[in-house]
């Protein structure tokens, strides 16, 4: 399996999307243009200019005209997909941090960091139809309890009916999009014990996957908030993803970046790790990125994955045939 | 009590535990429901040391009786004894006087300025001679009530029942011949089997915060010591871990037993405020079994050091040294131009009095007999040569002693039977800018103890690790330069040559810093710690074949199991990550890992020495078939089963997430409608539908040539 390597960013990557037919892949890193590729060969279709920040993270409408992006430079930003423009700006007080569009694409949940006074928040906005109509008001603001901590990430459950958020404070919550009531949280016992930095959830959203510093990833189901599954790694995990096709997941990250110049270079385990994820045990790695993987994807068909690192890379992997065939 | 008793009591009374506010209930004051805590035997323990003020005071009795007249006198006399052992305070020396007949009583009362001094007053002048008829009899102002209440009539103390006590050795009667270990990792400290055939580890007890700083076996395994605020404490026993003794000794820093596990030396040290005094010291020696106190030590940390480098952060552990064998006879303690070796029946000094020698800087006991061998470096600029005796304990006889000249350094190293005894020379060249390195090797055993004079091949190569084989006549150096110095064994007798030492062979080029031979011989793992990164090298010498190379990455530390059987190798919290341990076949072979954050320590319980003799082993060794057999058998049975559950293990996780899914499909189905609703109206749902692997086989034509085939007919 030979990665294609993809140099387009001069900073750490952050996330990584594809869009629903798998074609088009969206990365987004700390410099200040999320970039634009074709997920089959890896070339760069282009860039979307107007963010003066670290961007964060990104989301793609499922018939691929919107983009959604969040950076550090206080805004979430609607953007036509094929010509790159801009179509509308929310602004907040403080870095927007992840961003997720629902079913049906008239809502996008957004959440927002502490700064200065302002507590961390999820913001749902309305997504209009025609960019011309666009308003910036939120639908609904939903406070954590802890607002000095940051919510890593916040996804809609099934049917619009709740938005999942997991962050530093380790807790994973449950809200009702209508009554703004938080439903459900994870049991201090069986939860993260330390940051959750990433969650992917499953096409059918019926479980997602949460990745912490904690060196676990742990699956749940996502209308009950039930732990199912847990796996165990030896680095703490900043990126997570599930594939499709097979039953595997996949965890990547790394020795914190500023401790990595100290050890010998074995000792980070930048490797993306492979887990059965009935079986909760390792079934291979990928290794490759010279510095800790902050980001995870898989193609929709389940046939290639992209990994994001640290180093400004991200590394196109299409499977060879005998990975699909694994026994273990 | 036990959790589990607890438990238990609380199911039949039909408690549920979630349901119970500990904090809402409310004991009656002084009602301990007959359940007795921890806390309160410390409690107990502690009263002894209330303070009732009158600590500095002593009473001395035996005085003469004197008339007015010469009262101030023997005032005067008894002030000049006694200043000479502790400030008095102002007025603080009183004579009662008869009223009637104005003479003395023959007692009086003095008041120090500290208890320490009076206590110090009390030891020196008890038994003081005055003149023939008056011999002080000095007791502590706090002791008047105790001695009041002596019986005038003696009692025979009451014989206590007789307790079986428990089977401190149980552990090695387990029926599958298997090797404890302690780990400590976070707050926990965990004993478990080191179960090679499940490969994993099986618990046997774990306790929270069982110690302060680190736990420690015995030498012969009966019991695990624990460190702590109080003191140090032993457990063990039959099938779990039982506090067996306590010792007091507040804040101890560091144990360390006798080799036949019948004393306990702990030692605490106390910085000191002022940072050019040097800091405190104490010592003390318990006897194991009884908990009694044998004998303290108290003093500046220069009286148990001997300068140097070991004497700047406190003593150089252990400070005393005990001497080899069950015995447990003889401890020699080294400190400036003395050796001081004690002997345990009365824990005095060996004739009442250390040995003199000028200039020790090191001592080192045979591991199984009495003989100190001793160091003492070049002096007077090298006018003195330096020196190596062995030394008889206790009749203090120098048995043999080698003069060296021109030498840096040396480093005694014992065999484990006490056979031999190797010395490591640095000696400087001729410039005196860099030094080399030889061995003086002694034969104990052999009469007027010979010495042989070892040098390398290459005698400028630096000397990085040497070590005995254990029971064995070879021993191993690392030697060479760094980052790829050589490995080489040397026998003490070969079938050839049985009076000499011979080479073996030489390794060249490895990538190791460490040796570690096993408990029975015959296997070495040639490590790579530290600037290595874990590099291991199972090696035999018997065929001087390597077994297998490996590595465990960033691993610090390596032992044996007592039994030679297994290595771990663990890395420890030094490194932030992959902390935790591996356990391999001692031809190297993982048999599991283990990961814990915060993974502090790992020791294997050791195994007192085998009763069988020498030749019975040696029979053993030979009709080995005919023992393994047995074993072999057990052991396929052992991995059948576990294939067995393997399997039933893996069938029920597949079940339970077949659940799952089914369960997440018909939702799915059933929110359908809904979904399509909020798509405004869009069908398509394929998406989301599960991608299959599909095996699809197809044919391409990649090349098509003709050939004529001649037609026979």
């Amino acid at each position: 399996m030979t990665p294609i390597l993809m140099k387009g960013h001069e900073r750490p990557l952050t996330f990584l999307r594809y869009n629903r037919d798998g074609d088009l892949l969206f990365s987004c890193a700390k410099d200040h243009t999320p970039t634009l590729w074709l997920a089959h060969n890896g070339e760069r279709l282009g860039t979307y200019r107007g963010h003066n920040g670290a961007v964060s993270c990104c989301d793609v409408s499922r018939d691929s005209s919107r983009l959604i992006t969040g950076s550090a430079d206080q805004t979430a930003k609607l953007w036509d997909v094929k010509s790159g423009k801009q179509l509308f700006t929310f602004n907040f007080g403080s870095s927007a941090r992840s961003v997720d569009f629902s079913v049906g694409d008239h809502l996008a949940v957004i959440t927002t960091d502490h700064f200065m006074g302002v507590s961390s928040a999820i913001h749902v906005k309305r997504i209009a139809e025609d960019p011309q109509d666009q308003v910036g008001d939120s639908v609904l603001v939903l406070q954590s309890p802890d607002g000095k901590k940051k919510i890593n990430r916040a996804v809609w459950g099934p049917l619009n009916q709740t938005i999942v958020s997991g962050g530093e404070d380790t807790v994973i919550r449950i809200w009702d999009t209508e009554t703004g009531k938080l439903l459900k949280q994870s049991d201090v016992e069986v939860g993260h014990k330390e940051a959750i930095t990433s969650l992917c959830k499953a096409a059918d959203d019926s479980h997602f996957l949460t990745g912490s510093h904690d060196k676990t990833a742990k699956l749940w189901d996502m209308r009950s908030l039930t732990l199912i599954k847990s796996y165990t790694t030896v680095v703490p995990v900043n990126a997570v993803a599930m594939s499709p096709l097979l039953n595997h997941v996949v965890l990547g990250g790394g020795q914190d970046a500023s401790a990595v110049t100290t050890t010998d270079h074995r000792a980070g385990k930048f490797e993306a790790k492979f887990y059965d994820t009935i079986l909760e045990e390792e079934i291979g790695g990928v290794k490759g990125h010279f510095g800790p993987i902050n980001a995870l994807a898989f193609n929709p068909d389940g046939k290639s994955f992209s990994s994001g690192g640290e180093d400004g890379y991200v590394r196109l992997h299409h499977f060879d045939s005998n990975y699909f065939n694994i026994k273990i | 009590m036990e959790v589990v008793d607890i438990d238990a009591r609380a199911a039949k009374l039909g408690i549920n535990w979630s349901q119970v506010n500990f904090d809402s209930i409310q004991l009656p004051p002084g009602e301990d429901f007959g359940i007795e805590s921890d806390d309160e035997a410390v409690y107990h323990d502690d009263q002894s040391e209330f303070d009732t003020g009158f600590g500095n005071i002593i009473v001395v009795d035996h005085l003469p009786v004197v008339p007015k007249e010469k009262f101030e006198k023997l005032e005067g006399v008894v002030k000049k004894i006694y200043n000479q052992l502790g400030v008095i305070k102002e007025n603080g020396l009183w004579m009662p006087v008869d009223p009637d007949t104005k003479m003395t009583l023959g007692y009086c009362f003095i008041e120090f300025n500290t208890p320490q001094e009076a206590q110090n007053a009390k030891e020196k002048s008890h038994g003081y001679k005055l003149d023939k008829s008056h011999i002080f009899a000095v007791n502590m102002f706090d002791d008047f009530d105790r001695l009041m209440n002596v019986r005038e009539e003696w009692e025979p103390p009451q014989a206590r029942p007789y307790v079986p006590g428990e089977n401190l050795q149980k552990w090695l009667t387990d029926d599958k011949a298997r090797d404890q270990l302690v780990i400590r990792s976070g707050p926990d400290t965990e004993v478990y089997w080191n179960d090679a055939r499940q490969k994993k580890p099986e618990p046997v007890h774990k306790r929270p915060y069982w110690t302060e700083s680190y736990v420690q076996w015995s030498p012969l395994g009966t019991y695990l010591v624990t460190l702590h605020k109080q003191g140090a404490a032993v457990w063990g026993g039959a099938d779990t871990f039982t506090r067996l003794m306590r010792y007091q000794h507040s804040m101890v820093k560091l144990v360390d037993f006798s080799p036949g596990e019948k004393y306990l030396v702990t030692y605490h040290s106390q910085e000191p405020s002022n940072p050019r005094d040097a800091s405190k010291v104490e010592i003390k020696v318990f006897d194991v079994r009884t908990g009694r106190m044998m004998r303290d030590f108290k003093g500046s940390a220069d009286e148990f050091s001997i300068g140097g480098p070991g004497g700047v952060a406190g003593a150089s552990w252990p400070v005393f040294r005990w001497a080899g064998g069950k015995d447990d006879k003889y401890f020699a303690k080294l400190s400036k131009n003395t050796i001081s070796v004690y002997e345990t029946e009365t824990f005095s000094l060996i004739d009442k009095k250390s040995m003199k020698v000028d200039n020790v800087v090191d001592i080192c006991w045979s591991p199984t007999d009495s003989i100190l061998s001793l160091f003492v470096p070049e002096q007077g600029g090298g006018n003195q040569p330096a020196k190596v005796a062995l030394v008889q304990i206790p009749s203090k006889v120098e048995l043999r002693q080698k003069n060296l000249f021109s030498v840096s350094d040396c480093k005694m190293y014992w065999q484990s039977s006490g056979e031999y005894l190797a010395v490591k020379v640095d000696r400087y060249t001729k410039t005196k800018k860099s030094t080399y390195s030889g061995f003086e090797l002694f034969r104990i055993k052999e009469r007027d103890i010979p010495i042989e004079v070892l040098e390398l091949d290459n005698k400028n190569d630096k000397i990085i690790a040497f070590a005995w084989e254990p029971k064995g006549h070879r021993f191993a150096v690392i030697h060479g330069d760094q980052p790829r110095p050589d490995v080489s064994f040397y026998s003490m007798k070969t079938t050839q040559n049985t009076g000499r030492v011979s080479k073996l062979a030489t390794l060249k080029a490895k990538q190791a810093n460490a040796l570690f031979w096993s408990p029975t011989g015959k296997y070495i793992i040639l490590a790579g710690l530290k600037g290595f990164n874990g590099q291991l090298e199972f090696f035999n010498v018997d065929e001087l074949e390597t077994m297998a190379t490996a590595e465990h990455f960033m691993a610090t530390d390596i032992e044996w199991d007592p039994t030679g059987r297994y290595v771990a190798t663990a890395v420890t919290s030094v490194h932030e990550m992959e902390n935790g341990f591996t356990i391999w076949s001692f031809n190297g072979i993982v048999i599991y890992r283990i990961l814990k954050d915060h993974f502090f320590q790992l020791a294997w319980r050791p195994r007192p020495p085998s009763f069988l003799t020498a030749e019975k082993e040696e029979e053993i060794a030979k009709n080995l078939k005919k023992y393994s057999k047995k074993y072999e058998a057990e052991d396929q049975d052992v991995s059948l089963l576990l294939s067995e559950q393997d399997r039933e293990k893996r069938k029920a996780l597949k079940d339970e997430w077949e659940k799952w899914v089914m369960q997440w499909k018909a939702l799915h189905e059933e929110e359908k409608l809904a979904r399509q609703n909020l798509r405004d109206g869009e069908v398509s749902d394929v998406e989301e539908d599960e991608y299959e692997a599909k095996e699809v086989e197809f044919e391409d034509l990649i090349d098509v040539t003709e050939e004529i085939v001649q037609e026979s007919m």
